[in-house]
């Protein structure tokens, strides 16, 4: 079993392909600020090198409808890793689950409750998951890009 | 760090069990522990994306992504706190002489630290000497002589956990010549035993957990100071005296009486014990009894009960302890042979 799993992580690409030909690929990189070529700083994303708490992740998450025929009511799900708080997505887009996924909407829409009964705006930090939701169809043989990021805790 | 991507796996099935698995994972994010100084070394950040989908002959479908693992590295930071409110007040001379610094892991890994002194970093009056590092090894905070361990570099260096601190004191002689009021610095430094530098300075596979380790903001190496502060009295002499002829003038012949006083005055910090007092009656006089007195209170020239006493050739008063600033006058006559 062993044996198989390490061939199949040699084997296999860093995407998962359902047999319908859809795949999801999920990447993760260390955002960093650096000096640009004119001095002035500039966000980059690089492999993981060191990770280490208060470091900047971006997870992309790539898509692909490799199949003849269209997906519809496609759906995105990412629950925020342990770990990780979630800092925001670029993408309009998403909506976001501070109660583990029951709920879901803008952040600034959200709020948590606590043990008591009292309630209170959500932050960033409090999202557990983060969801797209496709109202078009990917047509066959399109796909695209998604990312979020996060803090290492 | 390791990164991974590993192979996943895929399905297509029914729509609640899709979210059954989103349920599942989703235990896991509230288990998240809260440390101050950070995610522990060595754990593993995982993530894995689903996508739901329906196909055109209507069923409901579900991919995972591959699942991609990231290992936190061990931060390497410290930071070192001279714990005594105030400058310790120490006598010149003394020795075993206390300053208690903490020493507070920064960092998300345990971590060993080497822990070292710096006397001569000047800002100070003098320079203490150093005689031991002494680890609080029972955790209460206070110096227990015999209990507590003393440091020795390599063999117990302390190892703390993530925003674990420990006490240390730092035991030092005073030079007896340091003077009242002076100052004397000690800096205690920690360095984090897999490595320091500059920060982002990293040391391959050695961090807990199975991680690198990299340099924090610290540098992983910190040092504060603390200081002595020399509490030191001492006692100036003035002597005057007075002539009184058998004329009412003050002509010192034969017969005149010469009353002599002594003030005694503490000056510095703190007090002066036992201090005595004794001073000879000069040749060519005779002391006149019943004649000494302290603070204007007359003392009995028997050796008794009250401080003072006449010993046949000198005068002798016991002032017992006397505070800082406070001045003792003592008078006596003699007669002029």
């Amino acid at each position: 079993m062993k044996i198989w799993l390490a061939l199949l992580a040699l084997l296999a690409p860093a995407t998962a392909m359902a047999a319908d030909n859809v795949s999801l690929t999920s990447k993760v990189f260390v955002e960093r600020v650096k000096p640009g070529a004119d001095g002035k700083p500039v966000t980059v994303r690089e492999e993981p090198g060191v990770v280490t708490p208060g470091d900047r992740l971006a997870f992309v998450l790539t898509y692909r409808n490799g199949g003849a025929q269209p997906a519809t009511g496609f759906t995105l799900t990412n629950p925020i890793p342990p770990s990780v708080a979630f800092a925001g997505t670029d993408d309009a887009s998403a909506s976001v689950s501070v109660d583990g996924g029951k709920t879901w909407g803008a952040l600034a829409s959200l709020k948590v409750v606590a043990a008591d009964g009292t309630s209170r705006p959500a932050v960033a930090a409090d999202v557990t998951h983060v969801r797209w939701s496709f109202g078009q169809p990917i047509a066959a043989g399109s796909g695209g890009e998604l990312s979020f990021r996060g803090v290492v805790e | 760090m390791r990164y991974q991507a590993m192979g996943a796996k895929s399905s297509a099935f029914r729509k609640n069990a899709a979210l059954a698995a989103v349920t599942a994972v989703t235990a896991c994010v509230f288990a998240s522990p809260a440390h101050s100084a950070g995610t522990p070394a060595g754990t593993d950040i995982t993530n894995v994306a689903t996508a739901t989908y329906e196909l055109p002959n209507g069923d409901e479908a579900s991919i995972d992504s591959n699942i991609v693992t990231l290992k936190v590295d061990e931060l390497l930071d410290v930071s070192v706190a001279w714990s005594d409110p105030s400058d310790v007040t120490v006598p010149a001379g003394g020795s075993g002489q206390r300053l208690k610094f903490t020493v507070t892991n920064g960092g998300n890994g345990a971590e060993s630290f080497t822990l070292g002194t710096v006397a001569n970093g000047g800002g100070d009056d003098f320079d203490p000497s150093v005689t031991s590092i002494v680890l609080d090894s029972n955790g209460n905070g206070a110096y227990d002589a015999g209990v507590d361990t003393v440091y020795a570099s390599g063999s117990n260096d302390p190892q703390l956990d993530p925003d674990q601190s420990i006490t240390v004191f730092v035991l030092s002689s005073i030079p007896a010549a340091a003077g009242d009021g002076q100052r004397g610095r000690i800096d205690l430094t920690a360095v984090a035993r897999t490595g320091s530098g500059a920060p982002g300075t990293s040391f391959a596979g050695q961090g807990q957990g199975g991680g690198d380790a990299v340099v924090g903001a610290t540098g992983a190496d910190a040092e504060d100071d603390g200081y002595y502060r020399v509490a030191k009295a001492s006692v100036a002499f003035v002597k005057s005296a007075t002539v009184a002829d058998a004329f009412g003038g003050a002509a010192a012949t034969p017969g005149s009486t010469v009353t002599y006083t002594l003030a005694a005055t503490v000056s510095g910090t703190g007090s002066l014990a036992n201090l005595r007092v004794s001073d000879p009656v000069p040749a060519g006089t005779t002391y006149k009894a019943g004649s000494l007195t302290l603070e204007g209170t007359p003392l009995t020239d028997a050796a008794d009960a009250d401080s003072g006493s006449f010993t046949g050739t000198a005068i002798t008063v016991g002032l017992g302890t006397v505070a800082a600033g406070a001045t003792r006058t003592i008078t006596f006559q003699v007669k002029i042979d």
